[in-house]
């Protein structure tokens, strides 16, 4: 088990992802953060705030499940068997700007379901990614627009990240 | 995400689901806890989900009924299945077709899952034991209603937080109930106490085997339950006379405006529908602010779509 970012860094990570959403936004844009449960959840939350202090504004946060638009429901070998949970977005996403989180973006598979996911719920100005640790690997055509820390990481491992809500402490870690 | 998950708490197994006597607490808080994760689909703009895209549902009806015909319609069309609609009239069952055959034949079509209505207990469960399709029972005889049944106790919950030391009654006709039988295995897993409240032609006879208390007087409980379930006087259902007269059944076993004055302030008032107004509950009473049976409707569809997609998921494991 290596450890690739300790608490510092994700916190650090995370504030420069901010900096550059917001040098990127248009004037008077409406910007708001939506977490893939359940890492990417508490990862945009700690963005929207983040967010919200730049541009001394409210910045919206919402939690995406996306357990009924994965492509592997069907597929019999699924160990243990995925989880329907809530999503919470309790804003409109039409015409906003749409920060997208996840913790890892690997296969992109995630990301293509968040997307259909979100797009059922409204129509955004426009969806961007945002995720705290990219590795190689990809399945489908999908890239992050932001990115807190690119890892090397061998086929076959796998990448964790802990996070104080959920696991009580930051840290991210290749198992 | 797409990485390995952490492990989870739980995998649902049946690729059936024919009632809730032989389910566990941890079971039903299962289902109810998937279907809070349901229940904002039928409130945003795209009321559909693809979890069931490709899978062909069929609503096997022998019996009539609207309600649960349609909340499971609308269950499977937001989960993206085909819905086939059987009713008893214009099928080959008047022609005297088994409902094996029907069943069998319905398969050979491709159909996944058979939510099904009979009027002979049991039904679902031959059924299940013929087919390679998973089967859900929307009502066998006198016997169970397990969708009712949950989404009854999710209702609850949603008002009471658990149901955990609730004091509930069930007044009617419970002897020709299922639902009442549902609602009594659900209620009492989840920790809840149950009374049955009907007059003696009403009560059925092994009651006393039964794990609920009951009572022949609803003034003698009404003061003291947090819910009162109203089970509508299913006339098609009744052979002989149970009771004197519509209007003395109303007197002693109506929810009448009076009676609700007995009742705590915040007495859940429930009544799986349809609503015989003026016999089992007065309107006022119905529409008033303590009822929650618009709730239960728009619940039943969160409700069956979990059991749809747990099945599903299920059979899908177990097609290796």
């Amino acid at each position: 088990m290596t450890t690739i970012l300790d608490r510092k860094q994700i916190s650090r990570a995370i504030a420069e992802m901010a900096g550059e959403i917001v040098k990127d936004l248009p004037p008077g844009a409406s910007v708001a953060a939506v977490g893939i449960r359940s890492r990417g959840e508490i990862i945009a939350q700690r963005l929207a705030e983040k967010l919200a202090e730049l541009l001394d504004a409210d910045v919206p946060c919402g939690t995406l499940d996306i357990t009924l638009y994965r492509d592997d429901l069907n597929s019999p070998s699924q160990t243990p068997q995925p989880q329907v949970r809530t999503t919470e977005i309790g804003f409109s996403i039409d015409d906003k700007i749409i920060i997208l989180v996840d913790d890892v973006l690997y296969t992109g598979r995630s990301t293509r379901a968040a997307l259909d996911a979100l797009i059922d719920l409204g129509r955004p100005r426009y969806i961007k990614l945002a995720v705290l640790v990219e590795r190689a690997g990809r399945e489908f055509p999908i890239q992050a627009d932001y990115i807190g820390y690119k890892a090397d990481v061998e086929v076959g491992k796998v990448v964790q990240v802990n996070l104080m809500e959920s696991d009580g402490k930051d840290e991210v870690v290749i198992e | 995400m797409t990485q390995k998950r952490k492990a989870m708490e739980f995998d649902w197994q049946y690729k059936h689901l024919l009632g809730l006597r032989d389910l566990s607490a941890e079971h039903i808080d299962f289902i109810l806890d998937t279907a809070e994760g349901f229940e904002q689909i039928s409130t945003r703009s795209v009321k559909k989900a693809p979890p069931l895209r490709g899978k062909v549902v069929v609503n096997l009806f022998f019996e009539d009924s609207t309600r649960t015909r349609n909340s499971f319609a609308l269950a499977a069309s937001r989960l993206s299945a085909d819905v086939i609609e059987f009713t008893k009239k214009d099928s080959s069952v008047s022609k005297g077709e088994t409902l094996l055959d029907t069943a069998r034949n319905l398969e050979s079509m491709g159909v996944d899952i058979v939510v099904i209505r009979h009027s002979a207990a049991g039904a679902p469960k031959l059924l299940s034991r013929s087919i390679n399709a998973c089967v859900v029972n929307a009502g066998d005889g006198y016997c169970e209603h397990p969708t009712q049944g949950l989404l009854d106790v999710y209702t609850i919950r949603k008002h009471k937080g658990t149901l955990e030391g609730l004091k509930i009654a069930i007044v009617g006709d419970i002897a020709h109930s299922r639902v009442a039988r549902s609602d009594m295995w659900a209620m009492t897993k989840l920790g809840a106490e149950v009374t049955f409240v009907a007059p003696p032609t009403l009560m059925p006879a092994e009651v006393g085997k039964l794990p609920v208390k009951f009572s022949y007087s609803l003034d003698e409980v009404i003061d003291r339950v947090d819910v009162i379930n109203m089970l509508r006087i299913q006339f098609e259902r009744l052979g002989g006379n149970p009771f004197p007269s519509v209007r003395e059944y109303s007197h002693y076993f109506g929810l009448t405006v009076e009676r609700m004055k007995k009742a705590k302030s915040d007495i859940l008032v429930m009544h799986p529908g349809p609503i015989n107004r003026g016999l089992e509950m007065e309107s006022e009473v119905a529409d008033g602010r303590n009822s929650v049976i618009l709730d239960q409707v728009r619940n039943g569809i969160a409700v069956r779509m979990a059991v749809l997609f747990l099945v599903n998921q299920a059979a899908a494991q177990q097609n290796v």
